[in-house]
C-alpha cells in the first residue's frame, strides 16, 4: 500500500508569543502585587456580609488570636519610629537609638512592656521565638489600669498620627470578654467608631439586605 | 524558528562565490520563558489581590448619666434582647426585662439559617411595623435589638450576630454587658432544660 509522504514539520516552537505573555503576566503582578504583611499569628476570622474596602494607609491593627493574646501594629516605617519614641519617653523604657530602629522595621508586637527592651535587641530567630512564647500585649478593662498597656500603645499612636483607623482583626474562636477588653479599652479613648475584619460571605437571598442589593444594582 | 543557528554557513551560492558565516538573529527563547513563569508564580504566591474587607462599628457614646437616660426611651415593645451563650448558642426573649416581677420567657434558638435567629428578628420587626400601623407606636420608634455577649460566647458569635443586624437591615442596636440577671436566666434555662 502507498504511503502519502507527510512533510515532517519540525518540532520546534516559535517561543516569543509565549515569552511575550509570560512577561505581559509578570509585569501585571508585578505591579499589582502588595507583598503580605508579615502576620505574627494565624487568624481566622469570621465572615460577614459587610463590604467595605480597608484602606492601605494609616491603620492600626489589633490583631487577637484564638487565644486571646493581643498583637499591635501599625504602617509606615517614620510613624512607627514616631511611636517608639513616644512610648518610650511615656513609659521609661530607656530603649537604646539601635533598638528604636528595630522597632520602626519590625512588623508587629505582642510584648509586654517589660520584654520589649530584650525583644528588640533580639535577632529575628530569636524573636519569633519570643513572638510565640508570648502572652500578647497585656490589657484590661480601664484605660487607667496599669496593666492595661494597650490602652498606651493605643494613646502613643493617637498622639503620632491622629488620623489612625482603628482594625481589630480577631480569630472566630477567641473567647468574647478577650475582645470585650479591648472594646473597653477604646471606648475609654473616647474611641467609638472603629472596624472588625471579616472575611466576605454572599448575602443570604429572601432578606432586606439582598433586597437592598438588588435595589442598588437596579439604579 | 527560534533557534540559534548554528550550522553555520549557507548554502552553495556557486562556484566561486564566497560567503562569510551568516549567523541566525533567532535566539532560543524558552530558558527566558521559564524564568518569565517562575516569577509570575512567585508574584502571584505573594500577592494579595483581594484586600481584606472590614465591618464598621460604632459604640454608643458612653457617658456615666447618659446610659440610663438612653435605655428609658427604649420602649419595651420595640426592644428584642438577645443573649449569646456557649457552644453558638442563642437565648432570646421579647422586651428589656426591666419589671424583676415579671420574668421574660427565654427562648432558644441558633445561627441556623432555616428557624434560627434571622427568622425571630424579621418576625419582631414585622409585629414592630404592624403596631406602628395600629397607632400603638409613632414612627419615631424602631426595632431594638440590644446583644448581650455571655462570657462564654466567642468572637465569631458576636461577629454573626452583627452581621444579622445588616443582614435584617435593624438600624438600631447595641452590644451590652451582660448581667446577673441574664445569666442567671441563662443558667434556669440550662437547668430546666437538662443543658450542660
Amino acid at each position: 500500500m502507498p504511503h502519502a509522504k507527510l512533510p515532517r514539520k519540525s518540532t520546534h516552537i516559535d517561543m516569543t508569543a509565549m515569552c511575550d505573555v509570560a512577561f505581559l503576566l509578570l509585569t501585571f503582578f508585578m505591579l499589582a502585587t502588595k507583598f503580605k504583611p508579615e502576620e505574627p499569628v494565624v487568624v481566622k476570622t469570621p465572615s460577614s456580609i459587610s463590604d467595605i474596602q480597608l484602606p492601605d494607609v494609616d491603620i492600626m491593627l489589633l490583631t487577637v488570636d484564638s487565644r486571646g493574646r493581643i498583637f499591635f501594629s501599625i504602617d509606615n516605617k517614620v510613624k512607627r519610629r514616631a511611636l517608639i519614641e513616644d512610648l518610650d519617653a511615656n513609659n521609661n523604657l530607656k530603649l537604646t537609638d539601635l533598638e528604636k530602629t528595630a522597632f520602626s522595621i519590625d512588623a508587629s508586637e505582642g510584648i509586654p512592656f517589660s520584654q520589649l527592651k530584650s525583644y528588640l535587641s533580639a535577632g529575628p530567630d530569636e524573636r519569633k521565638i519570643m513572638q510565640t512564647n508570648t502572652g500578647g500585649i497585656p490589657v484590661d478593662t480601664t484605660v487607667y489600669s496599669a496593666q492595661n498597656e494597650l490602652a498606651q500603645w493605643i494613646k502613643s499612636a493617637r498622639n503620632t498620627n491622629p488620623k489612625l483607623r482603628i482594625c481589630i482583626k480577631a480569630d472566630g474562636d477567641a473567647s468574647y470578654p478577650y475582645v470585650s477588653k479591648i472594646i473597653k479599652t477604646l471606648e475609654g479613648w473616647k474611641i467609638f467608631k472603629f472596624n472588625l475584619i471579616t472575611n466576605l460571605k454572599g448575602i443570604p437571598p429572601g432578606t432586606a439586605a439582598a433586597q437592598d442589593a438588588a435595589a442598588a444594582k437596579k439604579s | 524558528m527560534a533557534e540559534l543557528d548554528t550550522s553555520g554557513g549557507g548554502h552553495k551560492k556557486g562556484p566561486g562565490v564566497k560567503k562569510g558565516k551568516k549567523l541566525s538573529t533567532r535566539i532560543d527563547l524558552t530558558p527566558m520563558v521559564d524564568l518569565g513563569f517562575l516569577l509570575i508564580t512567585f508574584f502571584m504566591f505573594t500577592t494579595t489581590l483581594a484586600k481584606p474587607k472590614t465591618m464598621e462599628i460604632n459604640m454608643p457614646y458612653k457617658d456615666k448619666d447618659l446610659t440610663e437616660v438612653e435605655k428609658n426611651k427604649i420602649k419595651e415593645s420595640v426592644a428584642l434582647t438577645i443573649l449569646l451563650s456557649k457552644n453558638h448558642k442563642i437565648y432570646y426573649y421579647e422586651g428589656m426585662a426591666t419589671d424583676p416581677t415579671k420574668p421574660p420567657d427565654l427562648k432558644a434558638t441558633t445561627f441556623a439559617a432555616r428557624n434560627g435567629i434571622r427568622d425571630e428578628i424579621i418576625s419582631k420587626k414585622k409585629s414592630v411595623d404592624a403596631l406602628k400601623l395600629s397607632g400603638a407606636l409613632t414612627a419615631k420608634d424602631q426595632m431594638t435589638v440590644l446583644i448581650k455577649p455571655d462570657t462564654t460566647s466567642t468572637y465569631s458569635d458576636l461577629v454573626n450576630m452583627l452581621d444579622e443586624m445588616n443582614i435584617n437591615d435593624i438600624k438600631v442596636y447595641a452590644i451590652i454587658d451582660i448581667s446577673d440577671v441574664d445569666q442567671n436566666f441563662i443558667k434556669e434555662t440550662e437547668v430546666a432544660n437538662g443543658i450542660k
